[in-house]
């Protein structure tokens, strides 16, 4: 009996001085530095930086994801610039006609929302941020069944039943299923959910802007509004505006499928709605050219990467 | 000329022309998400009208009940949503501890590398992971998670921005709190636990918002690692069904459906916004 008891509380010391070293260990120095930096650097790792970089090895080669990739060198490069029809006549202009409108603009608006918001009391100005927010939520197919309701092709359809009854139009319009439509139906419903965290960011920053800074600047002879936002409101937001620019150019990469989703077909009427995004699936998922797939991703990580330095230099901070 | 008033405590006739713009504005933001609302509790007859009316006369569940009893796939749906509240939990747990323990660590420690770090994660911020789908499905399926349900979890767990909200939050910490801490004998763990936690909260709450909405509105991992349908998501099945909402007639399954989708994200933001508004405030890119 006491030897038992005797074992256990051997044992128990033994754990009790295991755990004590162990969360030495643990506290001294380095060690936690490394525990608590692992997990996440292990995970962006793993599904962030190493999928980048085989993008650009798989980009230099040819992969139909069944054989061995085989090294090609920037032929997919040279072929995407002076043979895919497709890409250099259609899914780069409808890209960047998208990505102007939905990004900049975007951009633009929801400072002049956040502007506009941010000299409001402040319940009216929670509500209606919450509003303007809301959108942004509701992502991918929730937005595709969302407003394919409203753009319904049959005369039932929210749109067409209000235009046919105010007699604008006499019989139902195809949106989503007619090239003429198409284009400004994604942007408009991009625009629509891009009001996000960057959005947020900005009001975030306007209340809490020095007011003194203002009344000082209008002593030094600030003469109006434009004046006024261009010299002192933007430059002392400037993070927040970064910031936001970042998570717009992201926004709009990332509502780069919306044409495939609400047309419900890749491609996309006469291709009227294909954008980059849909191309690289086209490529990777519809033809298993992984290769070219591979070297469109890189082109569309280059681009973001320039437009993201591009913004980094304008509201570069002076600290 | 009067210097431009932020956040003003009351009502000033001043404000009267922003109200001008913003209330027409917000109420076509809302429309659609109204229409919706009014769209699920349609009864068909209803839903057939011409012309179609935006409100609703006879509201009913019906659709709700005929979307739960839909079985298109032979999968039931509670077993599609079970599996995204099992994943979207699970992201947001790992996610936010994962971001604010490196965001701790980033903030507060020296070591080697930490520059870098923080630069190439501020690259970061503007991945898009669907940029990099296929180089993505090759990873997935090399480390043997393909057709599991940890193929929607692991690949969502690191959020550059979670990371980078957390440390700009941690920056505010005073450097003294915690050296007056470790005076008193305290670890690293009971640092985190007992001194940051606690003051990073809104952080913490905002980089939840931001995981939830990534986990719950996911279709791609069931899209391209995950071909099983019993351990789908429902977000997925919600584009299995698009296209029986193309007619009218699945309408109001599809709005039924959407609201499921939206209702949990505007529940969450709501009961956290206060906490966002204020980590947002200190979220700028030095």
């Amino acid at each position: 009996m006491s030897t038992l008891v005797k074992s256990m509380q051997s044992a128990r010391s033994k754990f009790r001085k295991m755990k004590d070293r162990f969360t030495l260990w643990l506290d001294s120095g380095n060690k936690t530095t490394v525990l608590f930096l692992a997990p996440y650097v292990l995970m962006f790792t793993v599904f962030i930086v190493i999928p980048v970089l085989l993008a650009i090895v798989l980009s230099l080669t040819y992969f139909n994801g069944i054989q061995f990739p085989t090294f090609t060198g920037l032929a997919n490069y040279v072929y995407l610039l002076t043979a895919d029809d497709l890409f250099m006549r259609t899914i780069v202009p409808n890209t960047l006609v998208f990505a102007i409108i939905v990004g900049p603009g975007g951009y633009i608006l929801s400072f002049f929302l956040a502007w506009m918001l941010s000299q409001l009391s402040p319940k009216p100005r929670n509500i209606m941020a919450l509003i303007i927010y809301s959108p942004s939520m509701t992502s991918g197919v929730a937005i595709a069944v969302l407003w394919k309701i409203i753009f319904s092709g049959d005369e039932a359809g929210f749109l067409n039943g209000f235009l046919l009854n105010a007699n604008l139009i006499n019989e139902p319009v195809q949106w989503l299923q007619s090239p003429d439509h198409l284009m400004m139906i994604m942007i408009i419903v991009s625009l629509w959910s891009s009001m996000g965290v960057g959005f947020l960011a900005v009001l975030a920053g306007l209340l809490n802007v020095n007011k003194d800074l203002y009344e000082a600047a209008y002593v030094d002879g600030i003469r109006n509004r434009f004046q006024e936002i261009i010299y002192i409101t933007i430059p002392s937001i400037k993070k927040q505006m970064l910031f936001s620019a970042v998570m717009s150019i992201v926004g709009t990469i990332s509502a780069g499928s919306i044409g495939v989703t609400l047309s419900g077909a890749n491609p996309t009427p006469q291709n009227a709605g294909q954008l980059i995004l849909n191309h690289i699936e086209d490529y990777g998922i519809l033809r298993s050219e992984l290769g070219m797939a591979a070297a469109l991703s890189v082109v569309l990580l280059l681009v973001m990467l320039g437009f993201s330095k591009f913004f980094s230099k304008i509201f570069a901070s002076d600290e | 000329m009067q210097a431009t008033n932020f956040n003003p405590k009351k009502f000033h006739k001043s404000q009267f022309k922003f109200y001008v713009f913003l209330v027409p504005f917000s109420l076509f933001m809302a429309l659609p998400i109204l229409y919706i609302f009014v769209t699920a509790l349609k009864p068909t007859d209803e839903l057939f009208a011409f012309p179609p009316r935006f409100f609703v006369d006879n509201p009913t569940l019906d659709n709700f009940r005929d979307l739960f009893e839909a079985t298109g796939t032979g999968v039931p749906i509670a077993s599609f949503l079970i599996n995204s509240i099992i994943v979207t939990a699970s992201v947001v747990l790992l996610s936010v501890l994962f971001s604010s323990m490196a965001g701790y660590v980033l903030s507060k420690k020296q070591f080697k590398g930490k520059i870098l770090l923080f630069e190439i994660n501020k690259t970061a911020l503007m991945f898009v992971p669907i940029a990099v789908m296929i180089p993505r499905f090759l990873v997935v399926s090399n480390i043997g998670i393909v057709d599991t349900r940890l193929a929607h979890i692991l690949p969502l767990l690191a959020i550059p921005v979670g990371l980078f909200l957390i440390k700009q939050f941690v920056d505010q910490v005073p450097d003294e709190l915690i050296e007056a801490a470790k005076v008193d004998g305290a670890g690293d763990f009971y640092i985190f636990t007992n001194i940051i936690i606690p003051l990073i909260k809104p952080a913490i709450a905002t980089v939840a918002i931001l995981a939830f909405q990534a986990a719950w509105n996911n279709t791609e991992t069931s899209t391209l690692f995950v071909s099983t349908e019993t351990k789908q998501t429902f977000a997925f099945y919600m584009s299995s069904i698009l296209n029986i909402s193309n007619s009218v007639a699945g309408a109001g399954i599809g709005a039924a459906a959407t609201l499921i989708m939206f209702l949990p994200n505007l529940i969450i933001f709501v009961i956290l916004q206060s906490k966002v508004m204020n980590t947002m405030a200190h979220s700028g890119i030095k």
